[in-house]
């Protein structure tokens, strides 16, 4: 079973930091995640948004590369990647003219043999998750899914599209407390953080005022995406909300590499715009279920 | 009796183009606004996704489906697939959306507010045609180019320089050749024609 691997554009610029944590707790894993030979870009959000073929044909072509490369199953760590990759593999095996007409278009043969695997599908293979930890990461989290990772539920074929579960279950693995919360699908404003700053300060900050009032100490994200709209977006965040929010958004990868103890440099940590600093445990609010426990709430 | 099954004496229909290309009915919609209930953009758009759906469903009137054509909300749609995941029909809204951004844009009929998400858009695919990838950099200043948005964003470039999450020089694929003739068969072309 050949594993590879589709970094992506972001993976590679703004969302490095996550490549370099993946990579890191790959190491660790004693995993080989070799990168699909000369990939380009998926076409995100631009591609579908101008033109229905020129978004088919570049995942398609990615694809095509890593079946010819003899890969059995692909890693896309980018929620959004992952999306155009498994939504291109669904409708080309669903209609087979369509293959053809962009099997054409690719000059390759496109077959639909190579899965389309994400992060939290790759990461749920590791067997005996829990035995490597060594720092358990004890912080109150919660998990933000975004849009692209669970939906749409027929093409990505995992988790609830509403209310997941995976991500909160990987992170009581390594001993953090997933919140219940209600923004764990809600979108983040996406593609829209250069074009429209404006919509995606408030729906980012809608997210984060959410995890924030239920006590999290942390958001774990798991696309490039949604990390750089609830991080680097900050400032923009809090000037329309017109106050503070001081919690740290980190990939589920470096959450892990924390917990599996390694270190915050190898994990990029010292690249987010947020500082990545938790209060010590004793100084720790109680959770709202300790304070509903002594009838304060 | 379904109500699509009226003859229609007005002739192929805007709803049946994106019927032939998506496969979505707009008939099958019974306007129960949970699309426009979940949608987290709804307030912001000129018209929310259920009345997009129904300016279709009102086929005898072409200037309804004018109005779609022209809406800032197909350009305001974020695919977050909500829309999608709550309709009782099952019903592909994001995908319509799509349709109907194509159709827009091969009508010419852009809505003036959509201006830069779609300059955004252009000076995306202008890196990953050139390059094969996204070049953050190269992006950034044809979206300035474009949108004449000088002054955005000016000190987020050099921080992100600083951390490194900025390249001054584009990773190229070596499959651009290949990538070039699938614009010029696909996106380009079609621009060309129009």
């Amino acid at each position: 079973m050949k594993t590879g691997f589709y970094p992506g554009c972001s993976m590679k610029g703004s969302a490095r930091e996550y490549s370099e944590s993946l990579l890191a707790v790959a190491r660790a894993l004693g995993r080989e995640l070799p990168e699909i030979p000369d990939w380009n870009c998926c076409g995100a959000t631009a591609a579908h948004n101008l033109d229905r073929n020129l978004a088919l044909a570049l995942p398609a072509r990615i694809l095509a590369a890593a079946e010819k490369d003899g890969m059995d199953e692909v890693l896309v760590p980018c929620a959004a990647c992952y999306s155009r990759l498994s939504v291109t593999r669904h409708e080309l095996l669903e209609d087979e003219e369509l293959r053809q007409k962009i099997s054409g278009l690719i000059e390759a043969d496109y077959r639909g043999t190579a899965r389309v695997l994400n992060i939290i599908e790759w990461l749920a293979g590791v067997p005996e998750l829990e035995k490597l930890v060594k720092v358990p990461f004890a912080r109150r989290v919660a998990c933000y899914y975004g849009c692209l990772l669970v939906r749409p539920a027929g093409v990505v074929k995992f988790d609830r599209p509403e209310e997941p579960q995976s991500m909160d279950l990987l992170m009581k693995k390594i001993g953090a407390e997933p919140l219940d919360w209600a923004f764990k699908t809600e979108c983040c404003g996406a593609g829209f953080s250069v074009s429209r700053t404006d919509l995606v300060a408030r729906l980012s900050g809608l997210i984060l005022d959410d995890a924030v009032s239920r006590g999290a100490e942390a958001v774990i994200v798991a696309c490039p995406m949604c990390h750089l709209n609830l991080d680097m977006r900050r400032p923009n965040i809090e000037k329309l909300a017109k106050k503070k929010f001081n919690i740290p958004v980190i990939y589920l990868t470096q959450a892990l590499g924390l917990a599996i103890g390694l270190a915050p440099k190898k994990l990029g940590l010292q690249r987010h715009k947020v500082a990545v600093k938790f209060p010590p445990p004793e100084a720790k609010p109680p959770s709202a279920d300790k304070l509903a426990a002594v009838g304060e709430v | 009796m379904r109500s699509d099954n009226h003859a229609h004496p007005v002739g192929r229909t805007l709803a049946d183009r994106v019927q032939e290309k998506t496969g979505v009915d707009v008939a099958r919609c019974y306007q129960c606004g949970k699309c426009s209930a979940g949608c987290p953009l709804a307030a912001d758009m000129d018209f929310p996704p259920s009345q997009i759906m129904h300016l279709l469903q009102l086929r005898e009137f072409p200037e309804f489906a004018e109005l779609a054509l022209r809406s800032h909300t197909i350009w305001l749609c974020l695919t977050c697939e909500i829309c999608y995941c709550r309709c009782p029909m099952e019903l592909d809204i994001p995908k319509l959306m799509d349709a109907l951004r194509h159709e827009s844009l091969a009508q010419k009929k852009v809505n003036p507010k959509a201006k830069d998400i779609l300059a955004f858009h252009r000076a995306f695919l202008d890196s990953v045609r050139y390059t094969g990838r996204l070049f953050e950099m190269g992006q950034i200043v044809d979206y300035k180019l474009r949108s004449r948005h000088f002054l955005q964003d000016l000190l987020q470039a050099p921080w992100m320089f600083l951390v490194g999450k900025l390249h001054l020089m584009p990773e190229r694929v070596r499959g651009r050749r290949l990538l070039g003739r699938i614009f010029a068969k696909t996106l380009k072309g079609k621009e060309k024609r129009t």
